[in-house]
């Protein structure tokens, strides 16, 4: 990782984005099943199937079911639910909730969305019946399978981790590899590199990719 | 859907390794913008048929294209702002000069930024440690000894010592130098520090 590029973290987990966060921002890319309680003209072009004609105004007519995105089911949402009302992606209800409370561990976070954490945290924005059961289920399920991470991320040294980390979801990906930078910085220490001054790995990285452009 | 494009330019970073600068996406920026003018317009006409026949009907739409507006602007100045990030590490660990590559990789204003960043730089560490300053970019890593073994990885010709002479940095020669001389090199790859 380049040591001088601090990149804008996540704030996904907590109340809000971060406004600047790339990771948030893919985040709340991903889209959930919501319910239009009203018909909104005009935007037909992007709901073909559903759309009605130009009699109708090209509109998307009132009680649909869409896939949107989470920033725009965000700007639409409020509590009086005038515009639309959000369902649960499947993943979060009962059904997945009992399989992750039996064993967290087995579960391919990926697959399932690859920002599980981070986006089950947004969807508590939309004040739902089932937030309480949800946040648990989101926090015992992290608690499940930290362990399992922890384990691997400082025992793995110089090796391929790509099937450790293959059914990580985003966040915990990130979190495998802050704890495998901290063993290679240890390691590192403990050979005596850490007064060697090296070449950046930035400098490193784009001498590769000099060779590329060249042949362009 | 609307802000694909924008979306594209957030990924096209997201995908860069390690920190790494692509090249300023010039044209992606143009579509978002002139995505975002047409949204604006779009709202502006709907707004004034609202008001001027009394339909409320419009309101979910023109929330709906306000929403992609604002979404639009997030994605833009994310992506703008992340690349100066990358810059800025640029002046920490490539040093003040940067090699052409990168340079065309940058817009006009991003490269004016630098610039001022440097200066920025520049001025604060002037400030510091009494009359001559203090240089805060060398010595990332604790010093051991004043002088370092040096190994170097290409040729790069002459270079002069502190009391005058100067060394001649061919392939694989070794040299035993001040290690404040040195440092720039050894990050830029031109030298290897060897550890006895």
């Amino acid at each position: 990782m380049s040591e001088a590029y601090f990149r804008v973290e996540s704030g996904a987990l907590g109340p809000e984005e971060n406004f600047l966060s790339l990771d948030d921002i893919l985040m709340s890319h991903e889209k959930l099943p919501v319910r239009t309680e009203t018909a909104m003209p005009r935007l037909g072009a992007f709901f073909l199937e559903r759309s009605g004609d130009a009699e109708t105004d090209n509109a998307v007519p009132q009680g649909s079911k869409l896939e949107l995105p989470l920033w725009l089911a965000k700007g639409l949402f409020d509590n009086k639910r005038r515009i639309l009302s959000v369902e649960l992606p499947k993943i979060y209800q009962e059904g997945w909730r009992t399989v992750f409370s039996a064993d967290a561990n087995v579960v391919d976070l990926h697959k399932m969305g690859p920002h599980f954490y981070g986006f089950g945290s947004q969807l508590l924005h939309f004040d739902g019946p089932e937030n309480a059961d949800i946040s648990q289920s989101l926090l015992q399920t992290f608690i499940g399978r930290f362990r399992r991470i922890m384990d691997s991320s400082q025992n793995a040294y110089n090796e391929d981790t790509s099937a450790l980390v293959a059914r990580l979801d985003e966040m915990e990906r990130g979190l495998f590899q802050t704890g495998q930078k901290g063993l290679n910085d240890f390691q590192c220490w403990e050979k005596g590199q850490a007064s060697q001054i090296t070449a950046s790995s930035l400098v490193q990285n784009y001498k590769k990719r000099k060779f590329t452009d060249m042949e362009d | 859907m609307f802000c694909e494009k924008a979306m594209e330019l957030v990924r096209e970073l997201h995908r860069a390794p390690e920190g790494q600068l692509p090249a300023f996406n010039e044209d992606g920026l143009r579509q978002v913008l002139e995505e975002m003018k047409a949204l604006y317009e779009q709202n502006q006409s709907d707004v004034n048929e609202t008001k001027s026949s009394g339909r409320s009907d419009l309101i979910p739409t023109i929330k709906f294209r306000h929403c992609s507006l604002l979404r639009n602007r997030r994605c833009t100045v994310a992506y703008l702002y992340d690349r100066l990030l990358r810059i800025r590490a640029l002046r920490w660990e490539y040093g003040s000069v940067l090699p052409n590559a990168l340079r065309f990789h940058m817009s006009a204003e991003e490269m004016e930024w630098f610039n001022n960043y440097k200066k920025s730089l520049a001025t604060y560490m002037r400030s510091l440690g009494g009359d001559e300053g203090l240089d805060i970019t060398q010595d990332m890593k604790p010093p051991k000894s004043l002088y370092i073994e040096v190994r170097c990885l290409k040729d790069y010709g002459e270079f002069e010592v502190d009391d005058g002479t100067s060394v001649l940095l061919k392939k694989n020669s070794q040299h035993f130098l001040p290690r404040w001389k040195c440092e720039q090199l050894i990050r830029q790859g031109v030298l290897e520090h060897i550890l006895s």
